[in-house]
């Protein structure tokens, strides 16, 4: 909680898994994190640590044979006086529902990956910014072309009354990223969920949507869930930071707890390595060992344990370590930091 | 065979000299295909490789880093320029303009690692013939193949049971140790690796980048890398050398290059790249607009129009490559003037 204020959003213990023929794949099996209105939460993990499937589950979007099967996905809009907000749980929702319609695209917004793959190719970039206008707003045909063209000047596209008649293989990869920013500014989202925004993106270019980002999430004053595998674009944007493994949130923290005050060994071994351009060239660096496990084989236990320094044999691959609360937007789950807990508390 | 060797003005230690190269990709219109301009992907190129050593090519997307990579192993064929490569035997040999049969025993010395490890090993191979297939073209019997092909896996941190499974039963980083390990089938001298760790997750790529710095010392290998990320490619090279629009606008030793570039854009480059440390934000220049088009390039200096520093001469006068420090390679017309901040000055202002 942060000035007693409750997050926009809270995760708690979310389960999503996969039904598949081969068998069950718990692509997110109990992930718990805060967003908070106006902050951007950075979720840092590897491939298959489930990030991009609890964004899907957010927005209702998860694929067939996926299922949300526990969990729960809080939504809080529209304060009032007396401090308290209408909370919806998401996952209750149905996903095809007017209520879940209004608030995908409408207060929570989705930025993909692959600015090439999701635009419409047969549709001009105007068009499909002015049908999101149009389905969340009255505006009518001309106000709500008049809409998109300022959003893409926001953005910073030059000419935007030209580029709206333009289709997307018309863009370079920049400006499609932009457009497609535009789109999901287009009803104004308390929430924007961008999943590896600028992976596609050369360096000069990534440098240039990440400062866009910033500069609109000032604008706005709206909260940016930021999905990447890359800790600089982490370092540089987020407030706070949860890293997943597996599925699971191994930790949370503020930007400068997760990377100066690790407390997870997953974390702890993720930073130590990346190789940075402050460090002298050609020394050997400081790997994890193994790889990341195949879903199907997930280890028992603690599903880091099998490539963990600091693995306790007959504690970390009996049982899964549970949440352990550090402070008040700090958490983490492994064994190690259990007794901390109580003593935290004794603190408050 | 001897006509192909050239008299080597090459420096004794030098493996690989390419000068002035240049790949023109014709643009084809209408029902003639009439050749209506040139993608000019690499627009004179120079750089040489010492033996041991791993010179790194770095640069945007476009920039003409893999065209150049490709060039060098004659995976295509070069528009203009030399291509100078030293045998074993010592005796030098134009790349460029090698017959096939020159070529063919060449191609056992230069090897090449892929970025793609899901797309780069046929499926329906087993590890075997994946490894041995190099070895079998060269007509190494069965029984020693299934030797060697053991031994390289070994070499590259993968168990010889391995031998009979097909690829898709390892992971990302696993299979691209298999590429390393056909790669080094035939004991070559110089690797051409292209962007060979910016597929894997973060924690393989240390383990890869480790492996590739064993196996040089190892080995006594020459290294030609290809990234785009700048912090892997500090880690890994001796010497790096930066590329924008088909052109080598930098190159000097890796410590110098980061600690005090001479080129705008490599100082623009270097500042781009997001630092994983909270305390180093937004203390960046970043260059305005987009990487300029090969197939029309901007007159002058290719980079004038994103460059904050540019003048009047910039924009008519294109700059010449020239030598200003001991080993240190620019195109820049105030590169003796100014002064550009390193990776030095932004982890000060940290």
């Amino acid at each position: 909680m942060e000035n007693g204020r409750k997050p926009l959003l809270s995760v708690t213990n979310l389960q999503t898994h996969f039904f598949a023929d081969e068998g069950l794949v718990k692509a997110v099996d109990g992930a718990s994190f805060d967003i908070h209105a106006g902050k951007t939460l950075g979720i840092v993990g590897e491939s298959g640590c489930g990030k991009s499937v609890t964004a899907r589950s957010i927005l209702r979007i998860v694929e067939h044979p996926g299922k949300i099967v526990g969990g729960e996905i809080i939504l809080r809009q529209g304060e009032q006086p007396a401090g308290e907000f209408d909370e919806v749980d998401l996952t209750k929702l149905n996903p095809n529902s007017r209520e879940m319609r209004a608030i995908r695209g409408g207060v929570i917004s989705l930025i993909f990956q692959e600015p090439m793959t999701s635009f419409s190719p047969v549709h001009t970039i105007g068009n499909q910014i002015i049908e999101v206008i149009r389905l969340h707003s009255t505006l009518d045909k001309k106000a709500a072309r008049a809409r998109a063209a300022e959003l893409l000047s926001q953005v910073g596209i030059s000419r935007p009354d030209e580029r709206l008649d333009e289709y997307s293989f018309q863009l370079s990869g920049g400006l499609r990223q932009r457009a497609m920013i535009a789109m999901a500014l287009a009803c104004d989202p308390v929430l924007l969920i961008a999943d590896e925004p600028t992976t596609a993106l050369d360096v000069t270019t990534q440098a240039q949507i990440l400062e866009l980002l910033r500069e609109l999430q000032e604008q706005n004053h709206m909260a940016i869930m930021l999905i990447t595998h890359n800790l600089g674009v982490v370092a540089e944007m987020a407030d706070d930071v949860a890293v997943m493994y597996l599925g699971q949130v191994v930790e949370q923290g503020t930007v400068d707890e997760i990377f100066y005050e690790p407390k997870h060994p997953y974390t702890k071994a993720l930073l130590r390595s990346i190789p940075s351009i402050y460090a002298p060239s050609r020394v050997k660096l400081p790997t994890i060992e193994g790889g990341i496990p195949h879903p199907y084989n997930r280890p028992y236990g603690c599903p880091f344990h099998p490539r963990c320094p600091s693995f306790m044999p007959g504690v970390c691959d009996a049982k899964e370590p549970q949440i352990t609360i550090l402070g008040d937007r700090r958490q983490v789950r492994c064994f190690l930091y259990e007794e901390d807990e109580a003593r935290w508390k004794a603190t408050v | 065979m001897e006509s192909n060797s050239v008299k080597g003005q090459m420096a004794d230690d030098v493996l690989l000299e390419v000068n002035n190269l240049k790949k023109f990709f014709p643009i084809r219109k209408g029902f003639l295909k009439k050749t209506v301009g040139n993608v000019r992907a690499v627009d004179d190129v120079s750089f040489f490789i010492k033996e041991g050593e791993t010179l790194s090519l770095v640069g945007e997307s476009g920039c003409g880093k893999t065209t150049t990579s490709r060039c060098v192993l004659r995976a295509i064929d070069p528009t203009e320029g030399e291509i100078l490569f030293r045998r074993d035997d010592r005796t030098v040999v134009d790349v460029a303009k090698a017959s096939r049969s020159t070529l063919k025993p060449l191609r056992r010395q230069m090897q090449m690692i892929f970025q793609d490890p899901f797309s780069s090993l046929n499926p329906r191979m087993t590890l075997l013939d994946i490894v041995g297939e190099p070895l079998k073209v060269n007509g190494v019997g069965r029984q020693e193949r299934v030797d060697r092909v053991a031994e390289l896996l070994r070499l590259v941190g993968l168990r010889p049971e391995f031998l009979r499974r097909y690829p898709h039963a390892f992971s990302g980083g696993q299979r691209q140790r298999i590429g390393i390990a056909r790669a080094l089938a035939l004991n070559p001298r110089l690797i051409v690796a292209d962007e060979p760790v910016s597929a894997l997750d973060v924690s393989v790529q240390a383990q890869i980048l480790n492996l590739l710095l064993e196996l040089q010392e190892d080995l006594k290998l020459t290294y030609l890398f290809v990234a785009h990320d700048l912090s892997v490619v500090k880690h890994i090279s001796d010497r790096v050398a930066v590329m924008y629009v088909g052109q080598m606008v930098e190159m000097a030793e890796t410590d110098a290059l980061f600690n005090s570039p001479k080129h705008p854009y490599t100082s623009a480059l270097l500042s781009a790249i997001p630092q994983p440390d909270p305390r180093i934000r937004a203390q960046r220049v970043i260059p305005l607009g987009e990487v300029a088009n090969p197939a029309n390039p901007p007159s002058g200096c290719y980079f004038h129009p994103r460059c904050p520093y540019a003048q009047d001469i910039c924009k008519t006068d294109a700059p010449i490559w020239e030598q200003i420090e001991s080993g240190h390679y620019v195109r820049c017309h105030r590169a003796r003037e100014l002064e550009l901040p390193g990776i030095m000055a932004l982890e000060e202002k940290a």
